[in-house]
């Protein structure tokens, strides 16, 4: 019962960050704002989520492979931002140079 | 019952695909474009490893590992395409 009772805790939140950055993604007005709005909460959402999936499990080999992916969710996806921050204010500034 | 709530979860992340289509669709810049897909691609992450835990089919889980890595991989040279043009 305390388990049914985390488990749907962790998939509640991860519902609701997952919605959060949706929304975030529909409703900020540019391509910057967008990438704040997803990055954390898509990093936390999946984190949640497979966070339950363990706890669902319990210890085994599966299990340790959803922390593996975990594990690489939580370092590629700030790296991912990183990238298509640096890709889209390069891009930005060329088009400037351009037209000046 | 957990179970359920395991199903109703994949179902809102399905739903959810659809306004992160909607912003790739409309973006008005190629960057929105590349943040969509990075955010679809975590969402498949999550449903592929949810679908393995519902069905029990323990292969699933590669399936979900090697998802997260192709999409870090178009993720990362779709943006430096964007940057310099080419990819190298």
């Amino acid at each position: 019962m305390i388990k049914a009772i985390i488990i749907l805790t962790l998939l509640i939140s991860s519902s609701f960050f997952f919605l959060v950055g949706t929304i975030g993604l529909i409703r900020m007005p540019d391509a910057f704002c967008r990438m704040h709005a997803t990055t954390k909460s898509d990093t936390l959402g999946a984190g949640l989520a497979l966070l339950a999936l363990v706890i669902y499990r319990g210890f085994d080999v599966i299990s340790i492979k959803l922390l593996i992916i975990l594990l690489f969710v939580w370092i590629t996806t700030p790296t991912a931002a990183h990238i298509m921050a640096k890709a889209a204010y390069n891009q930005k500034k060329i088009v400037k140079g351009g037209n000046q | 019952m957990i179970l359920n709530a395991l199903i109703v979860m994949s179902i809102f992340l399905g739903l959810l695909f659809f306004f992160c289509l909607y912003r790739a669709y409309i973006g008005p810049e190629a960057a929105d474009r590349v943040v969509s897909i990075n955010i679809i691609s975590t969402k498949v992450t999550v449903m592929i490893a949810l679908i393995s835990i519902i069905t029990g089919q323990d292969a699933f889980m590669d399936v979900a590992l090697i998802y997260a890595m192709m999409g870090f991989i178009t993720t990362i040279c779709v943006s430096k395409y964007i940057e310099k043009g080419k990819l190298f």
